[in-house]
Formats: structure tokens, sequence, C-alpha cells
């Protein structure tokens, strides 16, 4: 029996039917019709399906669809504000910080809730905040340095 | 002469600059869109039913059940395919490893696949389909393998490379030889000889995106596959030529890529969809499971290698020998030869000998990795190279400098090098600041070498100028990770035109002629050379075109600064024509404005590294953590550098990942223990320090830029260059990678 969902995503009102066993991952890919969270592990070990739900960042393979009913989720379709990127997609692209690209949605979530939470932080918080994102690509020293460089503008340092 | 790939030594205003990627909204965005992110009217899920067994014939798969059940559209197994038992066997072996046909070889070996309406019918389906195992004993150690008792993988493999042939099937499939000189005498005239064994595990790339596919196949013969790959044309050519199709009635575009490492270089999966949906006549989506990128795609070879080193006291190497047993998995590689090659070729050597045994095993099949092969063979000869170097007392740089392989010497491998960047990396090592740095409590400081060959191959591209004077780079190698970038500045910088004016896009099969996957670091190299070419043929249009605005002789024109000039003064009122003005002039001049090459892109110039790393031990636990490292790397010439700096890091994090901690756990059942990414551990950013890097220039002769590859060699010096480290740390040499905690505990309670 398939459960009807009333969230919103990306400050849209959004509905769907979903299976009592479908992630938010799948819902939000094949009923909404949002690819940018990605499938690497489907175990919640990478970190590519990273969204926030109500403001926490989670992986929603981990997170069942009917679970987002009443709540807000914000995936990296909503992060730039119509064709102004957000500083972190700036700076990710000025840094060089991806190659592949395809871990790239989920490392800006994760990296915009911790710069929600600290805008200043360490270059080891960066390093302890990003470790649920794999990136294979990069080695991570661009990915840290554009989110150094993005946390300082958005400070207005 | 249009097409002279000689260095032109010119001074460049595009290469070499930092311009934002074209492919970079769309993937900041979420909008780019990779192997998952497409799908077909009317698909169908696929999903493939693998062996738990890591040996065992196939008695019987009975499918009856599964093909009863509502929804399912297709049930498929090897009888389902073309039969090439008598064919080449390299296409058999492809074939086998995509649908097991009489045996499974490995762990996670497909046996049967499903094609139904949604993924949960594809799952029970499989559930419904019984296969019936007759289990055959197994070996999934590359040092047991070669032994005379052990289970033989293949009962018709009979060793290839040695005379006579042997009268008895083994496990060894293949022996190759490479080298030069007498390494018998070498040895005698040596005051000091170390000889060791090494081993390393099988690492998987360890992409994140895994393998998918959309494949759909008409009654009329034709199909289409939309898939994640680093060769699309060559992906096409496999599939059509396994499954009986006509090569160019097969249109393969290629997603954007979400890693392949060379992982993407080989089929897997794409076959079965193809044969899925023509039997379904429906288009299939098949996606793989984490679990089943690491069972049945990818790894790297395990490895057991003995190298042997004869040194004299002043630092001069007289002989070197190296004998390198590579597991293939069940199916012939080149992977042992290939580390044969590699082994000693950042070396100046009067006497050396490398024999490398391609040795089947019950694993999946071995698989490109960057770099394939070097960094196991760097591993062990760099290990030993170092401990030579402490033994004499002697720099470890300083000895490596006295015996680097330079302009002129005759490689280990065979070829004579020219201009070669593995002095120049030495030197920049022994003069850079991390060399002296001092170090804290627990640490030492360790260095490596590294060599890559480069390919370079078959390449076509397309230029065609739009009637606003912007012009399109159509390309047929897959963009891994910024190319498409680079190959845009190279041809903005031969038409003379800003970078902002051109578009690159990667074609799909049925838009340009054939390339060769992007391996070998051959992308930027290769492409950007038939992209340098195709301009060349575009300006020749350009010229044409102009002089025929000018009513003038085209040898009178000449193309400079994106402008159309008449030469002399005889002409002297004639303002010069911008390509923008040409092309709109276009439509009245004779048609389109384009210019296209197809070649075969020679003398990809070879790649050195030298790394310098420093690791802290916890000598309680055996973790280790890497505190800095250096990345100093030859690259021709960086066409974008930033990306050449991404290569760097991103090749060195693989191998630290490698050396530390990734490694195939197999049970005694000869099944794979880790196959997912908590259990199999990539390193995370917090494992890491930043990696700094230094981009050596050493022009490439072949290339007009001089550009040489620079993907792959950074993940060869690593290995050795940390447990290099490790040794100056603790005085203890670690012979086996991973170099895991427990591996490191033990070592240091041994010599405690």
């Amino acid at each position: 029996m398939a459960i009807l969902v009333s969230t919103t995503v990306n400050g849209d009102h959004v509905e769907f039917a979903c299976e009592p066993n479908e992630t938010l991952l799948d819902a939000l890919r094949d009923r909404v019709g949002l690819t940018g969270a990605k499938e690497g592990c489907g175990t919640g070990d990478c970190g590519a399906c990273s969204v926030t739900v109500d403001g926490r960042l989670v992986c929603s393979c981990l997170v069942l669809a009917a679970e987002a009913e009443g709540r807000e989720v914000e995936t990296v379709e909503g992060m730039a504000d119509g064709a102004e990127l957000h500083p972190l997609q700036k700076k990710f692209l000025e840094h060089a910080a991806l190659q592949c690209g395809i871990c790239t949605p989920g490392f800006l979530v994760a990296a915009k809730a911790l710069l929600d939470k600290n805008p200043d932080p360490t270059e080891e918080e960066i390093r302890f905040g990003l470790a649920g994102n794999l990136c294979r690509c990069t080695g991570y020293d661009k990915i840290v340095r554009a989110v150094q460089d993005a946390a300082k503008e958005m400070r207005g340092a | 002469m249009p097409l002279d790939a000689s260095y032109t030594g010119q001074s460049f205003k595009s290469v070499g600059t930092r311009p934002l990627r074209p492919d970079g909204i769309d993937k900041v965005t979420g909008r780019a869109k990779y192997g998952a992110d497409f799908n077909m009217p009317g698909q169908l899920v696929g999903k493939i039913l693998r062996s738990p067994h890591a040996h065992a014939k196939i008695k019987k798969i009975d499918t009856s059940k599964a093909e009863k059940l509502a929804g399912v559209k297709a049930v498929l197994t090897a009888a389902d395919l073309p039969d090439l038992t008598e064919g080449d066997s390299g296409m058999f072996d492809m074939l086998d490893n995509c649908m097991a046909r009489t045996k499974v070889l490995y762990d996670g070996h497909a046996v049967a696949a499903v094609a139904a309406v949604d993924a949960a019918t594809a799952k029970q389906a499989l559930k419904l389909i019984k296969v019936e195992y007759e289990i055959l004993p197994h070996v999934t150690d590359v040092d047991e393998a070669v032994k005379p008792k052990a289970p033989l993988v293949n009962s018709k493999c009979f060793t290839e490379g040695v005379e006579p042939k042997p009268s008895k099937p083994s496990n060894i499939a293949k022996v190759t030889e490479f080298g030069h000189g007498d390494v018998d005498a070498g040895f005698k005239d040596a005051d000091i000889v170390i000889e060791r064994n090494f081993k390393t595990e099988q690492s998987h790339q360890g992409y994140i995106e895994p393998h998918a596919c959309v494949a759909s196949v008409s009654p009329d013969g034709t199909g289409e596959l939309w898939v994640c790959t680093q060769g699309h044309f060559i992906y096409r050519n496999h599939c059509a030529q396994l499954l009986g199709m006509d090569i160019s009635k097969l249109r393969v575009t290629s997603s954007e890529i979400g890693g392949g490492f060379g992982g993407k270089t080989h089929i897997w999966a794409e076959p079965v969809a193809l044969a899925l949906s023509r039997k379904a006549n429906r288009p299939v989506k098949l996606v793989m499971t984490r679990d089943e990128v690491f069972r049945a795609s990818g790894p790297t070879s395990a490895t057991s290698i003995d190298v042997k080193i004869g040194v004299k006291k002043d630092g001069t190497i007289t002989a070197a020998t190296s004998e390198l047993r590579f597991a293939s998995g069940p199916y012939l590689s080149i992977w042992a030869e290939l580390g044969a090659m590699t082994s000693f070729a950042c070396y100046d050597l009067k006497n050396v000998r490398t024999r490398g045994y391609e040795v089947l095993v019950n694993r999946p099949k071995s698989a490109a990795y960057r770099a394939p092969s070097a960094p196991a063979a760097a591993f062990a000869v760099e290990s030993v190279v170092d401990e030579i170097a402490q033994k004499l007392g002697m720099d470890p740089v300083a000895f490596r400098i006295k015996n680097a392989a330079k302009q002129g010497t005759k490689s280990s491998y065979g070829p004579v090098y020219g201009p070669i960047g593995i002095g120049p990396t030495l030197e920049a090592a022994k003069n850079h600041p991390h060399m002296s740095a001092p170090l804290g409590p627990n640490q030492g400081r360790g260095m490596a070498c590294g060599f890559w060959f480069n390919f370079g191959g078959q390449t076509c591209t397309d230029i065609n100028v739009g009637i606003d004077g912007t012009v399109t780079l159509t390309v047929g190698t897959i963009d891994v990770g910024g190319a498409r970038a680079s190959l845009a500045l190279c041809v903005a910088e031969e038409l003379g035109i800003p970078y902002s004016q051109v578009k690159a896009v990667v074609a799909d099969t049925g838009t340009l002629g054939h390339n060769d996957m992007t391996d070998g670091s051959r992308g930027t190299f290769s492409s950007s050379m038939a992209g340098i070419f195709a301009a060349r043929n575009t300006i020749q249009v350009l010229k044409e075109r102009a002089a025929k605005m000018w009513e003038i002789p085209v040898a009178d024109v000449t193309w400079e600064a994106g402008h159309a000039k008449a030469v002399g003064s005889k002409y002297g009122n004639l303002a010069p024509l911008s390509l923008k003005e040409i092309a709109a002039a276009a439509p009245n001049t004779g048609g389109p404005v384009a210019g296209h090459s197809e070649i075969v892109a020679d003398g990809a110039g070879v790649s050195f590294a030298t790394h310098i790393c420093d690791v802290e031990v916890d000598p309680e636990t055996g973790r280790s953590q890497i505190v800095r490292y250096t990345v100093i790397q030859d690259a021709g010439k960086a066409v974008h550098p930033a990306y050449v700096e991404g290569q760097f890091q991103g090749g060195a994090a693989q191998g630290i990942g490698w050396a530390l901690n990734e490694e195939y756990i197999y049970g005694k059942d000869g099944r794979l223990q880790n196959p997912g990414f908590l259990d199999y551990r990539i390193p995370v950013c917090s494992d890491l320090p930043m990696i700094d890097t230094q981009i050596l220039e050493i022009p490439n002769p072949n290339h007009p830029y001089g550009v040489r590859g620079v993907g792959e060699t950074s993940i060869v010096p690593p290995l050795a260059a940390i447990a290099n480290a490790m040794s100056n740390a603790f005085g203890v040499r670690l012979t086996h990678v991973p170099m895991s905690p427990p591996r490191v505990l033990k070592a240091l309670e041994a010599k405690a």
C-alpha cells in the first residue's frame, strides 16, 4: 500500500505516493525528479545523497520517504538563489574543488550545514565536519580550501 | 604543415591559466546527468543474480518460476547470449565475465539476470531463480595459486611465454620478461646485494558512482546505450561484437562519469542490459549496488614481488631483478607484464631483468587501476632502493640522483628515453623546504619515485564555428576531471581567440569518429593534439574565406591572434578580419566553417614523479597518520594547472589509502568479507593533510605545446614513500601493503 506524503522540498510544496520501505533518496530522484542527490552506496557510508531535513544533515538513503511528511527538505538544487550561486558553489568552482563531480552535491549540502552551525571553522573542524562525505578524486585539499574561502566570504571577512 | 606535432616552444595566452570549467555550473547545482540520472520511456529495471561461491560448476539454472512472476519481462542466462567458446579467447573471457557460461569463477560472478517493471519485482524474481552448483576447490591467494597442487581456476590454462610449452595446466597464464645486460655478472660486481619479498593486497578504484546504464535495443537491430564509461567507443565495439550487433547501429552516449580510475575502461553489465532489452523489447536500466561494484567489478591485482638489487660502495647500482606475481582474477590479463615493464623505469641500469607472472585466482577479474601495476612494483623496488641507501649511509635522494635515468638512457623495458623528468623531480625534492622541516615525536620522513608510460592512441575531434564566431570543440575522449576546460584552452590558444568563445563537448558514438578510451593518461594529451590539428585545419578554411572576401590569393593570407591578415604591403588598406567577421560571412563564402582531425596520437611523453611524506605512527595502536605530503611531478606543460594539481593530489590520496587501509579481505570460503565503504575504508577528509604540489614542466617534444599526461603517475610513489617514512621513524621495514594498524603493530613488536 502506497503512502501519500505531503512535504516541502527546497521551499516548494510537494506531494508524492511512495512505498513504505522506499528511501527519501529514491523518492527525491524517482518521484520528485531531483537527481542532484546521488546513491554511492545505499548504506550511509559515502554521503553522496546528503540532504537536510528540517535543517539537520542526513543521508537520504537512510531516511524513509514517508518520514518527510510535514518536514522541510533541502537539496543541492535549492542552494542557489535563482541565477546567483551560493558562495560555496562559487568557491567550489573557483578552487577546482571537483573533478568528476559525483560527490559535489553531497559535499555542498554538508558544507552548508557545517557553516550554518559554525561560520568560522578551523581546518580540523572542516575536515571532521566533512568526514561523512567520500571523494575519490581530489584528495580533499581543494575542497577544504573552497570551504575555508566560502566561510570567509560568508562572514564578510 | 598542419599535422606537425613537434613542440613549438611558443609563449601562451590561454594555456596555463585557470578558467572555470564549462561543465562546472551543472555540477555544483545538481543538474549534471550521471549514469543513473537518465531514464527512457517505458524502461524496465534490470537486476543480476550473482554467485555466492568462489568456484563452482553450474549444473542447472531453473528460471521458470521467475519467468512466471507478474511484471517480469525477461530472464537471461548465458544460454541467451552468443556462445563464443570456439572463438577468440579474449572475447570469450569478456562475455563470460559478464555472464558465467559453465562455471562461476568468483564470489559475485553473474549467473542470471532479469528485467521487470520495478525494482521490487526484479529482486523478487532473482530469488525465484534456482541455480544448482557443484562446488569446486578454490584459490584466492596469489602465492597459493602458483603452488603445484593449487586448485586449477581454468583446466585449459597452459602457461604462455615459456618454451617448451608446459604439458600440464597451471594457474600461471603467461610469463613475460624484460631487461638487458648480464644480471649475474652485475651481482658479482656488487659490494652489497639486497633481496626482499613484498606483498600488496587487492584494492579497488573506489569510484563513488556505481556502474549504471540504460539500454534500448529495437527489433530492427539498432540500439542505444546511455552509460557511465571511460570509453564509449570501446564499449560500443565490445558490446556490439559480443552480442552480434552491427557496430554502427549501436549508439553509445556517455553520461557524466562519477569516477573511473581505470575501472570504467572494462565492460561489466552493459552487454547484459542490452541483451535484456533485446529480449524484453523494452528499454532496461541497470544500476549496480555498491556490493556488486566491489564483488564483481574493478579491483586491481593482489601481488607478490621479489626484488633484488646489487650496488657498489660508491652507490652505483650494478644489477637489478624483479619477479612479479600478479593475481589476474580468473582470466588472462597484462598486469604482471605492466609491473615488469615499470619496475625499474626510473633508473639507468647496465644490467636488469624483470619477469612477470599472470596468475589466475578465484577473485573478480582484475581491472585497470590508475597506472595499473606500477604502484605495487614501485612499492617493492623503491623500498629496496631506500634500504640500500640506508645501508650505504647515503642520502636517499642523492642515491637516486646518482642512478636516475636521463635522456638517452635505455629503459629497463626497452625504449631509449628522450627528455624526462626523473632527475629534475629529484633535484626539486632535494631543494624542497619539506625535506629539511623538523619532525615531531613518532614521526618519520620518506620519499619515493614513480613512473608511468602515458599512452596516445586513436583520437578524432571536430571544430565547428557558429555564425556568431563562437566555436564548438567536439571531442570523443571522456572528461573524467576537467579535460573539457583544458581542451578548450588549447583550441582557443591555437585559434587565437578567448577561452570564453570556445565550448567543448563530448560527442556520442554516432556523431564523431572512433576515439580510444580515456586511459593511460591520454585524454588531454591526445585530444589536445587532435584539437590543435583541427584548429589548424579550421584556420586554413578561415584563411580561404578571408581570401574570398578580399578577392586575393589565399597564399597572401596569414592567421595571427584570431585574425586573418593580408601579407605584405600590396594590400595595405585591408583591415584584418576577425574570426567573428569571417564566420558571419560564411553563408556567402562557401557555407559552414569547420575543421576536423583524425589521428593516432604518437609520442606520449613518459611521466615521472617524486613524493615526500611525513608519517606519524602511534606506537601503542599502530595507527598511522600522514602529517605532511608533497608531490613533485613533470607535467610537460600544465594546460590548466588547477586540474593538474588536482590529479597530483587525488592520485596521492588514493595511494595513501592503499598504503594504509584498503584491502579486499576474503574468508576461507572464498567470499569477499568487506564489500562496502564501511569495511573497505577509503581515506576521508579527516585522514589527510593538505597535499602540496610542485608542477615541473619539461616539454614533451612530441606535442605542439609540450603536454604530457598527468593523471596516473601520482598514485605510484605513495606506498613506498610511506613505508620508507616508517622505516626512518622506527627502523622497521614494512613489506606488506596495506600497512594497517595490526601489521604495523606486529612489526613494531617484532623489533622490540
